[in-house]
């Protein structure tokens, strides 16, 4: 079986500009999106109390709300979480009430309402934790990207590692307008999900780079353009396949991983098709832009190398 | 060409054949057991105890499967966990204080299996259910503490050496003592710079008084709450072992914080209470100077306080205090001579000298023994002493219930807090949730695999069903590898462990392409084949590294969950890299590897343009 049969290069530098300005408005979406609605970070960051609790029966919501509110906890979000029996409750962090106790008060006065209530999960986390928890994340995305960039720089040469890097952040930041724009909830296994991608998402664009260095070397009289045209096509199908099997697996997560991998799957499968999108039609052509030529590849002073014979 | 020299075969045979052996006891599950451990030096599991374990058993007719002494506890498996609890209960009532009898789950992996160390994975608190604490030391708190006990020292050397002072203040981090002249805070200064090296000495003069401000040397200050942070972590691993866990993690995490696991405990709110209870003991003397009718209208005399005695009246009593719980060496309840239950402490050596020395120097004075809990002091009790009390023995009795006795024993046994911590972040997870959150990851991984193998295998043919078998092999390494360090899974590390199957198929397609490439450009299959593997390997090299860097990042500072996911992530790496290179190579080889006129190889169509560039 076969997919892809390319008669001629695909000329996806000549797109340049309409892939560029696709990017660009997606991209300035994201960011609209991250800043108008901003992230719904979940406990995780911004501290604050969350509990999963299950029913035998379908739970009555507003009844759980009256519980809570006779308990002074009217600021508590309560929504059905996976099945109409399974709900979850959400307390913010307040200042005044930093006890870990209060999701003991709360699953007592729930099992005095309804003796069905089990407590399956509970999540305290205080404000302080949450914090440093957003320094440490954002510290991790800069030294993912600061150490991609510098292997790139070393591996090939410096205008690859910053097109890769950037290729690679607007994967992120549409990830995380995804998240603005639906109002899903960022954790930390989400933050996960986006630092794991970067690393896939890169691995993408070397993939393509890597062929790009080896056209340089063997098609002499080709334009840059030319070179580049001809990495992706012959790539391709590469990519698709491999893109294909990691959504393969992703999906499987999103169908039968449950509640508590939803979010991290659907992170990780927007990142892949914007993976595969952007290491093909935002990298290459910012290498472009950025000016690559065979000089950057084949040094002068060297000898070029002869083609390696098999 | 496509040949692999003998040791090559060995060794892909060697690591499958180590995959598969320790990743099997994986597949054996758990039994209940109960693991009975000695709470202290004192008691000692060894055959005799095996021995009574095995006789009450019996005698309760509860019929095990199997039990034995292992790295000083014993271990007893049983078949349901009905007869479990049972024993449980029955071996507690049997051993008494000095045993902790908890549940757990033994792995059913076969003996000559865990004699080679071959052990299931570690499951998190995410797969089996359980509380994970996270508790901030009160660094504040210690210093505090320390200043406490600093100035009492301070008060005494003075008063030993006779020299005169005005008066001790503490103001927050500064201890300040009060002199009248000059000359007396020359000589309290050359005094305490030489009994106390780690206080920093500053004279200072406020209008006529003359004053000595000290404060903690910043070394001394680390050293301090260090110490805190160790003692905390002593103190909350006796109150777990009170709670009957089997196998509980307590752990200092970053400068501060300790982080408290407790597998498959249910009841959370007793785990929160026994955790947070800060009780501790001091002696105090009572101020029987001033009035205490004065006090009770309110004007209370310096330096001393006015509480009130369990189940009698009220009493003034010095602030300053003779002996903490630190002292205790060990607390019994009992009863007294008078048959009223009672808590029998042992101080150690240099308690029991002070306490001898109170008990001479005020004989026929009332002294206070005050319980410090959650920040209430209460007096306890305040006897006369009669005598003087030698040998660190002491009583304590005063109106409480053998119940009381009981957790005010348990409480002192457990020791003192260091300084008071609170509970920054608390994770529970029903075992029910831990067991659904298996079969996810379980599946989704199952699933996923799957769907790979059938795609690879239509697409890729023979190849295809090779590149299925390295990955077979990747997941195979990766599982034997994580428990053979023993690493933790959580289910974010089964999310990574389904995603680096995923991102693994990667380097199987990158090298199938290129083979399928230079078999269009005319090369001869072996070559072919050859070349591809060649090509591939830079790629797969530089797209792996960079992967690589994103996964010791995670790890550097992720926390957690993240943590698990990173540890997965990385040797997930490392295995596919291994199984897509090594692995099908070496499968391919022995397929075709030794036919010397290869026509066609079977890996897919190779469909060919009809006008070739270059």
């Amino acid at each position: 079986m076969e997919f892809f049969r390319f008669k001629r290069d695909i000329p996806f530098m000549s797109w340049g500009k309409y892939t560029t300005a696709i990017s660009l408005v997606t991209f300035i979406a994201a960011v609209f999106f991250l800043v108008t609605k901003g992230l719904n970070l979940g406990v995780d960051f911004t501290g604050g109390t969350v509990m999963e609790v299950s029913y035998t029966q379908p739970a009555d919501l507003n009844r759980i709300r009256g519980t809570l509110i006779k308990l002074g906890m009217a600021d508590a979000s309560v929504q059905n979480f996976g099945t109409s029996r399974d709900v979850l409750i959400r307390l913010p962090a307040k200042a005044d009430m930093s006890s870990a106790k209060l999701s003991e008060t709360v699953i007592a006065a729930l099992h005095a309402d309804d003796e069905t209530a089990e407590l399956r999960r509970v999540e305290f986390v205080g404000p302080q934790v949450g914090k440093e928890l957003v320094e440490n994340g954002a510290l991790a995305l800069l030294i993912v990207s600061l150490g991609i960039v510098a292997y790139l720089a070393m591996r090939f040469e410096w205008k690859f590692g910053v097109s890769g890097i950037i290729a690679n952040l607007h994967d992120v930041v549409i990830i995380l307008g995804f998240f603005a724009f639906f109002q899903w909830e960022f954790s930390l296994t989400v933050l996960a999900a986006i630092l794991a991608i970067l690393g896939y998402s890169v691995n993408e664009s070397v993939v393509v780079f890597d062929r790009i260095r080896e056209n340089f070397r063997k098609m002499r009289r080709a334009s840059v353009a030319q070179v580049i045209d001809n990495a992706i096509t012959r790539t391709m199908s590469r990519t698709i396949i491999t893109h294909g099997s990691t959504q393969m697996v992703v999906v499987s997560m999103l169908l039968f991983g449950g509640e508590s991998l939803h979010y991290f799957a659907l992170a990780l499968t927007i990142g892949i098709l914007f993976g595969i999108y952007s290491s093909v039609l935002v990298a290459s052509p910012l290498l472009m832009l950025l000016g690559v030529s065979r000089k950057d590849i084949v040094k002068p002073e060297k000898k070029p190398e002869p083609e390696a014979v098999p | 060409m496509n040949r692999y020299p003998a040791w090559k075969y060995l060794f892909i045979a060697v690591s499958i054949l180590l995959g598969l052996l320790y990743t099997l006891p994986n597949f054996y599950g758990e039994s209940p057991a109960v693991q009975i451990s000695p709470l202290r030096n004192a008691a000692k599991a060894d055959t005799g105890l095996l021995n009574r374990v095995e006789e009450a058993l019996k005698k309760a007719d509860l019929p095990t499967t199997g039990m034995f002494l292992e790295g000083g506890s014993i271990k007893v498996r049983f078949a349901d966990t009905d007869t479990q609890i049972r024993a449980r209960d029955a071996l507690q009532s049997l051993l008494g204080n000095g045993y902790m009898v908890a549940l757990n789950l033994l792995p059913n992996s076969p003996q000559w299996l865990t004699s080679i160390g071959a052990l299931p994975m570690y499951l998190g608190l995410d797969l089996r259910g359980g509380v994970h604490f996270l508790l901030e030391v009160d660094m504040k708190g210690a210093l505090s503490k320390a200043l406490d006990r600093f100035s009492s020292d301070i008060r005494g050397s003075l008063r030993e050496k006779k020299i005169p002072y005005a008066g001790l203040d503490k103001r927050g981090s500064l201890i300040i003592v009060k002199f009248r002249n000059a000359e007396s805070r020359a000589q309290a200064e050359a005094e305490i710079k030489k009994n106390y090296p780690d206080l920093d000495l500053r004279e200072e003069n406020v209008s006529t008084e003359f004053h000595l401000a000290a404060t903690l040397r910043p070394e001394a200050q680390k050293r301090i709450q260090d110490a805190a942070v160790q003692q905390n972590i002593t103190t909350l691993r006796n109150r777990v072992n009170e709670l009957g866990v089997a196998e509980p993690i307590i752990q200092q995490a970053g400068a501060d914080r300790v982080v408290v696991q407790l597998p498959g405990v249910q009841d959370t709110a007793k785990a929160k209470d026994i955790l947070g209870r800060t009780a501790t003991l001091e002696v105090r003397m009572v101020d029987e100077e001033h009035d205490l009718s004065a006090a009770l209208r309110g004007q209370i005399p310096f330096g001393s306080e006015l509480y009130s005695e369990r189940g009698g009246g009220p009493l003034l009593v010095k602030k300053q205090v003779v002996l903490t719980g630190d002292r205790i060496n060990d607390a019994q309840p009992g009863f007294d001579n008078n048959n009223q239950p009672a808590v029998h402490l042992n101080l150690d050596n240099s308690g029991a000298r002070i306490f001898q020395q109170l008990t001479r120097d005020n004989v026929g004075k009332r002294m206070a023994i005050l319980l410090i809990e959650k920040n209430q002091a209460e007096v306890i009790t305040a006897p006369v002493i009669r005598e003087e009390i030698g040998g660190g023995r002491v009583q304590i009795s005063g109106r409480m219930t053998s119940e009381e006795a009981r957790d005010v024993a348990l409480l002192l046994r457990a020791g003192a807090l260091a300084a008071p911590m609170d509970i920054v972040e608390e994770r529970t997870v029903g075992p029910s949730l831990g067991a659904e959150n298996i079969e996810s990851g379980f599946n989704s991984t199952l699933y996923g695999f799957a769907a790979i193998a059938v795609f690879m295998t239509i697409y890729y043919l023979v190849f295809g069903f090779i590149s299925v078998l390295a990955l077979g092999v990747n997941l195979l390494l990766l599982v034997g590898l994580l428990s053979i360090l023993q690493a933790t899974l959580t289910l974010p590390g089964m999310a990574a462990i389904a995603l680096t199957l995923g991102m693994a198929i990667d380097a199987n397609v990158l090298i199938n392409e290129r083979i399928r490439d230079e078999l269009r450009e005319g090369m001869a299959p072996q070559a072919a084949i050859n070349a591809g593997y060649e090509r591939a390997w830079a790629t797969i090299l530089d797209s792996n590294i960079t992967t690589l860097i994103a996964g010791i990042a995670l790890f550097a500072f992720g926390s957690g969950p993240i943590k698990g996911f990173a540890v997965v992530l990385c040797l997930g790496i490392l295995t596919s890299m291994f199984s897509a290179v090594m692995v099908s190579r070496g499968f391919v080889n022995l397929v075709y590897g030794s036919r010397r006129k290869l026509e066609r190889v079977s890996i897919g169509q190779v469909w060919k343009p009809v006008t070739n560039k270059r």
